[in-house]
């Protein structure tokens, strides 16, 4: 027999204080033997019970109005508030843990890349959607423009890496769904107020990972912004987050150091079959069942599965991001195979779509450089006729997939000289199209002075031939900056405006 | 200071730090939602914050909670019925992975797979997802066939080695089985 003081929750040094911190917990083993005895400690919770094989759950602590709360606990309530609920032999504190640890390992990155790519949008031009955020953004910066991969990294992190943990989260939520129905629904202010915070923060997750999935899938039937929620969203969930892994790091830390009864060997529970698996301890957490069934899946099995659900949705969904992997993107739209030309991949705007008529594409096309003393005015083969450049670059859109290839035209640091604007402050470019939020981009001075910073005319397959852009992909003309966001990359130039500081 | 701490315990339920953690969380979600309340959308936001926490707490959990009960109720059945011959290597976990994979698939693609947003997707790529749905039919079979092939596997390794007689020495414990078992 073995006793617990509350190292589950709470400060060790108030419990002796409470003659109810002293619980007794027999380690039952259901499958094998139900004749455990069971010696009530005086002072005990177990004192006035018979022996039996019975777990018992410890006395949890109250709050004021501790008769209330006690008098509740104590009338018997049906399912799902009953205890006798949740059977499973896995749940308890240790597991939780490791769901836990997983996820605030992987979050952050996810809400860090989520955040950077806000940035990445340029809202010191307005054009980061939500347009206002207040307080609520990371410290701004001029997005870098290099390495050229940057925000293929960063948006693909946030996007397949939100798919991946999402297994891990269902199996968390999972885990601690007992207290969902826990009865007393509450035992103190603390606790009260700690529910609330939990809808911030199971709210926020699930609200993130619906709008998240559904705008990176072309469903937008919400009757809202995409970008309002989902940033809004984002920081009521961090406040949840944040609270959470305040309040519980101590017991998810002594959990996982613990290990099994209290022995650390992190590897006995591991190596257990479904057979040899025992339930866990009750502790004051409530995680771990009263009454558990018999183990028909061993923890080893369980982890097992969820890290499974998680390789199998990474491998089928980094293909989106990973050019080489793009035939296991089997259930991504963006996984599609468009063909071997130069010209198939990926188009996130048709000329269809954009309302441009095709013949203002025509010969009769000119590119309007302004900023200087005077206008420029340049055909496609005055372009043609500049010194060329050729780099091969990613386009990655928000929806996290991404896609490289070569391009070849004019640096748009040689226009911006030839415009009379050597060294711009910014850069703004028009397209031929007039609708839509991206029918115009603001460009910051790093992303145009860079060296692979293209006004393309060109584009191939990595490492081949160019050939001229197709009207879907942004033919006369086309924006192309390194770790730019694609939408930035815009298509149908019109005009460039290039502002000096 | 010890007595004042025991006292606000007493009262709180928690330590003042938690306290402190609470009126943050509160604070935060509070300054993030007056961007958008009041406003046009804070119905339509609010529905869905809550609409999502319905639907993941008293919806899908429940059903695949539920999913389960078979596949316990039938093992508990077995063992009923042949209390004898334990199973050389139990079925269920072979059904339930596969399950699992295809269902965590079908809810994270599930605008694709039920090609809700084909309209939208079409008009900005020109391309279609309808079809997309047989992909992860595909996908499903492939998961069963293969825990299908693995269960096979396990089952002809155990079959190879040699077996305790039939008529074990020790009886299974029927009441510790019966009470196990009564979910």
């Amino acid at each position: 027999m073995t006793t617990v003081g509350r190292a589950g929750a709470g400060e060790a040094g108030d419990t002796a204080a409470e003659p109810a911190a002293v619980v007794v917990d027999p380690v039952v083993d259901p499958g094998e033997d139900g004749a455990v005895v069971e010696e009530p400690e005086a002072g005990g919770t177990g004192s006035g019970e018979p022996a039996s094989s019975e777990r018992v759950a410890p006395e949890p602590e109250y709050g004021f109005p501790r008769a209330l709360w006690r008098g509740l606990a104590r009338i018997p309530v049906p399912p799902p508030a009953d205890p006798r609920t949740w059977r499973s032999p896995l749940r308890g504190t240790w597991l939780t843990s490791v769901f836990g640890a997983v996820l605030l390992v992987g979050l952050p990155i996810v809400i860090l890349t989520g955040l950077l790519s806000f940035i990445a949008y340029g809202p010191q031009f307005g054009q980061a959607l939500p347009a206002d955020v207040g307080y609520l953004h990371l410290p701004f910066f001029d997005w870098p423009s290099n390495p050229s991969w940057l925000y293929r990294l960063t948006q693909g992190s946030h996007v397949v890496g939100g798919m991946i943990l999402a297994p891990v989260v269902l199996a968390k939520l999972w885990s601690v769904v007992p207290k969902l129905f826990a009865w007393p629904p509450v035992r103190s202010a603390a606790q009260l107020l700690e529910r609330l915070s939990l809808l911030a923060l199971v709210g926020g997750i699930l609200f993130e990972f619906i709008t998240g999935l559904m705008n990176s899938q072309y469903d937008y039937g919400w009757g809202f912004s995409f970008y309002t929620a989902h940033y809004y969203g984002a920081w009521v969930f961090i406040g949840g987050f944040v609270t959470h892994v305040a309040v519980k790091l101590p017991t998810m830390l002594r959990a996982l150091r613990a290990g099994p009864g209290g022995t650390g060997a992190l590897g006995r529970w591991l190596h257990d079959s479904p057979a040899e698996t025992e339930p866990e301890p009750m502790d004051h957490t409530g995680l771990a069942a009263l009454a558990p069934n018999k183990p028909s899946l061993s923890r080893r099995g369980l982890l097992g599965m969820i890290g499974g659900g998680s390789l199998l949705v990474g491998l089928l969904s980094v293909g989106q991001t990973w050019d080489a992997l793009r035939p296991l993107a089997l259930l991504s739209p963006r996984g599609q195979s468009y063909g071997n030309g130069p010209n198939d991949f990926q188009i996130n705007r048709t000329l269809a779509g954009s309302g441009i008529n095709p013949t203002a594409l025509d010969d009769g096309w000119r590119l309007r450089l302004t900023g200087g003393s005077s206008e420029v005015s340049l055909s496609r083969r005055a372009l043609l006729d500049m010194a060329q450049h050729t780099a091969t670059l990613p386009i990655a859109c928000v929806e996290g997939w991404s896609v490289t290839r070569t391009w070849t035209g004019v640096r748009l640091r040689d226009l911006a000289a030839l415009a009379g604007v050597p060294n711009p402050d910014t850069a703004f470019v028009q397209s031929i199209e007039t609708s839509g939020a991206y029918a115009r981009a603001t460009l910051q001075s790093n992303q145009v002075l860079n060296p692979d910073a293209l006004l393309a005319l060109k584009v191939g397959n990595p490492g081949e031939e160019t050939v001229d852009l197709a009207p879907n992909h942004g033919y006369p003309a086309r924006i192309i900056v390194p770790a730019l966001p694609g939408v930035h990359n815009t298509k149908w130039v019109a005009a460039v405006d290039f502002r000096p500081a | 200071m010890r007595a004042t701490l025991r006292f606000w315990r007493h009262l709180y339920g928690e330590n003042p730090l938690h306290l402190l953690a609470m009126v943050g969380c509160f604070a935060l979600v509070g300054y993030a939602v007056t961007f958008v309340f009041p406003g046009p959308s804070a119905l339509a936001l609010g529905i869905w914050f809550a609409g999502a926490v319905i639907g993941h707490d008293l919806i899908l959990y429940p059903l695949y909670a539920f999913a389960d009960q078979p596949l316990v109720v039938l093992r508990w059945a077995r063992r009923r019925v042949l209390p004898r011959r334990p199973a050389l290597v139990p079925a269920i976990n072979h059904v339930r992975a596969p399950v699992l994979g295809a269902a965590v698939l079908g809810l994270i693609y599930f605008p694709t797979i039920s090609q809700r947003g084909d309209a939208a997707f079409t008009f900005a790529s020109g391309h279609s997802m309808v079809g997309e749905y047989a992909n992860w039919l595909l996908i499903t079979g492939v998961l069963f066939l293969g825990s299908a092939v693995i269960y096979a596997i396990r089952l002809g390794v155990a079959l190879r080695r040699p077996r305790p007689p039939v008529t074990a020495p020790e009886e299974p414990d029927e009441v510790t089985e019966a009470r196990s078992g009564a979910t």
